[in-house]
């Protein structure tokens, strides 16, 4: 994982491999397409984003009371419910409930906010053997990676390269790497663990209100193959995830598959209310941030989002650099408006990738404004401290410039005349990033300002 | 109808036969036209950059040079939803800014244009033009397809338009993106490139000179014999440049 | 102050200022022949089978070409018969021979071809995942539009637990190649019927 280095930085890194950076793009750009055939299909599809949108407004502006009629319907459940207000107190709590429980094996579906959290690691630290059960998460957890992205967290890895990770973890053939074949030997591993597991760990998608119930979605049935299994279910969900209404499914649900993979669903959309007798369910509200982003007025709607990951797949820079070379648990747009948010200088870099073009904030199935809170993070982070002094001074500069009739036609001038007369080997020097790989235009032989002056006065 | 035409600062200095194919465009349908002559730039290599405060004086200096038009108009989509949002009041009063095409198509409601230009075309749909002023129906969008720009390269006689695979990704200028993220941003221009030029097209237009810029330095670099123009200048019935 | 009275507390702090609850959306239903054929399409998408049927004797002979009779079969449709009872299984894992699985569909969105199951109609949470196939029957009056219809005519907390089902257990994380049968049924067959 690539950390403390400018995005700049990790996606040149990325980019020397050039087939291999195509090839990541074009995977990307396909599932883009398909979400884009999906949303076409639904007529009402702006109406339902609209819908949506609104709806977690309404969350967002009410949280704290839905929270608490959320936390009495659950325990009305019969539900064990916890508040953790960091990453530390959510893993301190797992563990409390393990120990209790005398757990020996565990299975793990999906979840990003347990990746926010550091859970695994604080887990195995402990004596656990972590086993994530979504095949993605399978294999990058046999690599020792984390998710390049949040819903395809293996996007980044080759089908050859799976099959090496198989060969030397689940002794698949050598050089084997057919995905239906790799894909059996998973099944085969995991069904082995989700038979022996006594506690299952999942992600949750959508929290009820109304209900105290909350809804998990997976294709692969990995969820409810580890909770219909084990005697102890732990849901870790962050504060935001509420929705007031059942009824409100059905916009999110309509939404969600179809914006993260083009799917018209997931295979599995699974609403958990009750514990089966004689096993246990908790619930883990967890802050870790949230609340102080909520008081962020330019950044607060970032919390709105519902994790499809659809601003990976359209984002031009994701599909060129990928999730690595943000250094962030989330990557892509919606990561580079929150993760300042947890750290402003770590991710300092991140609102600078992107050319502000928009694409992010018009798949967003909740409407966040994500390339508008882009700049506004760029206004932010300049403000309290920049690490590129030069960037700021030639900003300064410019804006001084620009900022007068006079300054500007002279130093116009004087600079087209520059241009005209600099040897090449200057203009194009390594130092100048424009040049590298980019002529500079054709300097004309007057400005329309000079040609104006002439012909039209 | 008073018209103040904005000319921004990289095509005043690098670019003149768009700004003066605007300028002619707009004399042709004769609209009342002035250039003001103290004009620089609307603030926006600063603001996106994170500087937002450092192009207040030239902002304050757009305002002193337009504010008095009945509206404005630029031949570049990404300057004019800069003055949009950041310059001009949102309360109806004062001057309304237009990007040259879609005052084209949606005040002076253009229906012939007298021009010819037998070459294949591409078109460059620029982000902050298509997503930010609306000029087209961006590809992510569910709804009632249009393009402004396209719809006026459709009226230019012998203009073949190519149809490209990814119709609306950017091209990866992005202002100073260009710079400090020059490795990704090369790369999409490429990649952009590719599609054009897959296509075998001769001349690869935009609504931007911006993007234009980046991409004709990458086709240089090349010494590729594809050429950019403004649509301005297609649209004003320019020939290829030499 | 405890975890929960400091989040609540900055909550009430940090939110914006009240917003109106939006009413919920409902669309006008389709033709019947269309909701099948949506229906259809859709399952065909999720990696499923849909199986036109008239009457429920259809489906014996059906499974006799397409499954294994020697192997374990477990029916919840009163008018199918299994080879094991499921009212004589207490834990879960004793379910893990079971080669297929009929269970009965409630309500359906032809938009997405999504089962509603409740508990109920699973005996077992596990029965659904941990069976190599599953076969759901469902009537053809209990397909809907899409999913606010189908919210309309559930109750999600009636039961402790139900999942829409809307397909076989599937991935693509390898190279986003579409695999089938990731760790639950390798195939889902619903029989729609008609009549």
């Amino acid at each position: 994982m690539v950390e403390n280095k400018t995005h700049a930085a990790a996606a040149e890194e990325f980019l020397k491999d050039e087939a291999r950076t195509h090839w990541h793009d074009d995977t990307l750009w396909h599932v883009r397409t398909k979400r884009d055939t999906a949303a076409q299909k639904l007529p009402e599809w702006e109406e339902l984003r609209e819908n949506a949108s609104q709806i977690k407004d309404y969350v967002l502006s009410n949280l704290d009371e839905l929270l608490v009629q959320f936390e009495k319907n659950a325990v009305a459940n019969g539900v064990e419910v916890l508040w953790a207000k960091d990453a530390q107190e959510h893993n301190d709590h797992v563990y409390r409930i393990l120990q209790e429980n005398d757990v020996k094996n565990l299975v793990k579906s999906k979840s990003i906010l347990t990746e926010e959290c550091g859970l695994n690691h604080f887990l195995e630290d402990k004596g656990y053997d972590v086993v994530d059960t979504d095949l993605g998460e399978r294999i990058i957890q046999f690599n020792d990676q984390v998710p390049s992205h949040i819903v395809m967290p293996a996007i980044h890895l080759k089908k050859k390269e799976i099959g090496d990770i198989f060969h030397k973890h689940l002794g698949t053939d050598a050089g084997a790497d057919d995905p239906q074949y790799l894909t059996e030997a998973a099944r085969i591993h995991l069904r082995e663990k989700f038979i022996k597991a006594n506690a299952a760990i999942t992600g949750v998608n959508f929290g009820i209100a109304e209900t105290g119930g909350f809804v998990v979605c997976t294709n692969e049935g990995n969820a409810d193959m580890g909770t219909h299994l084990a005697d102890v279910h732990i849901a870790c969900m962050g504060i935001e995830k509420l929705i007031p209404r059942a009824a409100d499914l059905g916009v999110f649900l309509r939404l969600l598959a179809r914006s993260a993979t083009g799917q018209s669903i997931t295979n599995y959309t699974s609403h958990f209310h009750r514990p089966s007798s004689g096993k246990k369910l908790y619930l883990i509200l967890v802050d870790n941030g949230r609340t102080e982003q909520l008081g962020r007025e330019d950044f607060r709607n970032s919390l709105k989002c519902i994790r499809c990951g659809a601003c990976m797949n359209t984002c031009p820079i994701y599909r060129r650099s990928s999730g690595f070379s943000y250094g962030s648990t989330v990557p892509g747009p919606i990561g580079s408006i929150l993760s300042p948010g947890m750290d402003l200088k770590k991710h300092s870099t991140l609102p600078f990738a992107s050319t502000l073009c928009g694409s992010c904030t018009d798949v967003c199935p909740v409407k966040i404004n994500i390339h508008e809170q882009l700049y506004k993070w760029r206004q932010v982070i300049t403000k309290e401290g920049d690490a590129q002094p030069a960037k700021k001074w030639s900003m300064k500069l410019a804006g001084k410039i620009l900022g007068s009739p006079a300054w500007y036609n002279f130093m116009g001038k004087s600079a087209r005349i520059a241009l005209k007369f600099t040897p090449d080997s200057l203009v194009y020097a390594k130092i100048n990033a424009w040049g590298k790989q980019r002529n500079l235009p054709e300097v004309p032989k007057e400005s329309f300002k000079e040609w104006y002056n002439k012909n039209r006065k | 109808m008073n018209v103040g035409l904005f000319i921004p600062c990289y095509v005043d200095q690098f670019y003149p036969s768009a700004a003066i194919a605007s300028l002619e465009l707009l004399e042709k349908y004769g609209v009342d036209v002035t250039y003001p002559m103290d004009q620089t730039c609307c603030g926006q290599p600063m603001a996106n950059s994170g500087y937002q405060q450092f192009g207040k004086d030239s902002g304050e200096l757009f305002l002193k040079n337009f504010g008095d038009f009945e509206y404005i108009v630029a031949p570049s989509g990404s300057c004019t939803l800069h003055v949009k949002e950041h310059l001009l009041s949102h309360d109806g009063t004062g001057p309304k800014i237009y990007e040259l095409c879609e005052f084209l198509t949606d005040v002076l409601k253009v229906e012939e244009i007298y021009a010819s230009f037998p070459h294949r075309v591409g078109f460059h749909s620029s982000c902050h033009g298509l997503r930010g002023l609306h000029l087209a129906k961006p590809s992510e969008i569910v709804g009632v397809d249009f393009n402004k720009p396209v719809s006026l390269l459709e009226k230019i006689n012998d203009l073949e338009l190519v149809t490209l695979d990814r119709k609306d990704e950017c091209c990866g200028f992005g202002g100073t993106f260009a710079v400090f993220e020059e490795a990704i941003s090369v790369q999409m221009g490429k990649d952009r490139l590719a599609d054009h030029l897959s296509k075998g097209v001769e001349v690869i237009t935009a609504a931007d000179m911006s993007c234009l810029m980046h991409l004709e330095g990458l086709l240089k670099r090349e010494k590729s014999p594809v050429k950019i123009m403004h649509i301005a200048e297609i649209l004003n019935g320019n020939s290829i440049h030499s | 102050m405890s975890s929960k009275e400091q989040i609540l507390a900055a909550i009430k702090k940090n939110k914006p200022k009240a917003t109106v609850l939006p009413a919920l959306l409902s669309y006008h239903t389709e033709e019947i022949d269309r909701l099948i054929a949506q229906f259809q399409q859709a399952s065909m998408l999720n990696g499923g089978k849909t199986i036109l049927i008239k009457r429920i004797e259809e489906i014996p002979s059906y499974l006799q070409v397409h499954f294994d009779k020697n192997l374990q079969v477990v029916s919840l449709v009163p008018e199918l018969h299994g080879s094991l009872d499921i009212t004589t299984v207490q834990d879960p894992h004793d379910l893990e021979a079971v080669e297929l699985a009929i269970l009965k569909g409630t309500w359906a969105a032809a938009e997405n071809a999504a089962i509603w199951m409740p508990e109920e109609n699973l005996s077992h949470r596990a029965l659904p995942f941990i069976a190599q196939h599953l076969a759901v029957v469902i009537e053809s009056r209990h397909l809907l539009r899409d999913m606010h219809a189908v919210y309309e005519k559930i109750k999600i907390d009636e039961s402790g637990y139900g999942v829409f089902i809307a397909g076989p257990s599937k991935t693509a994380d390898i190279e986003q190649s579409l695999v089938i049968g990731a760790h639950g049924p390798r195939s889902m067959t619903v029989f729609l019927l008609t009549a």
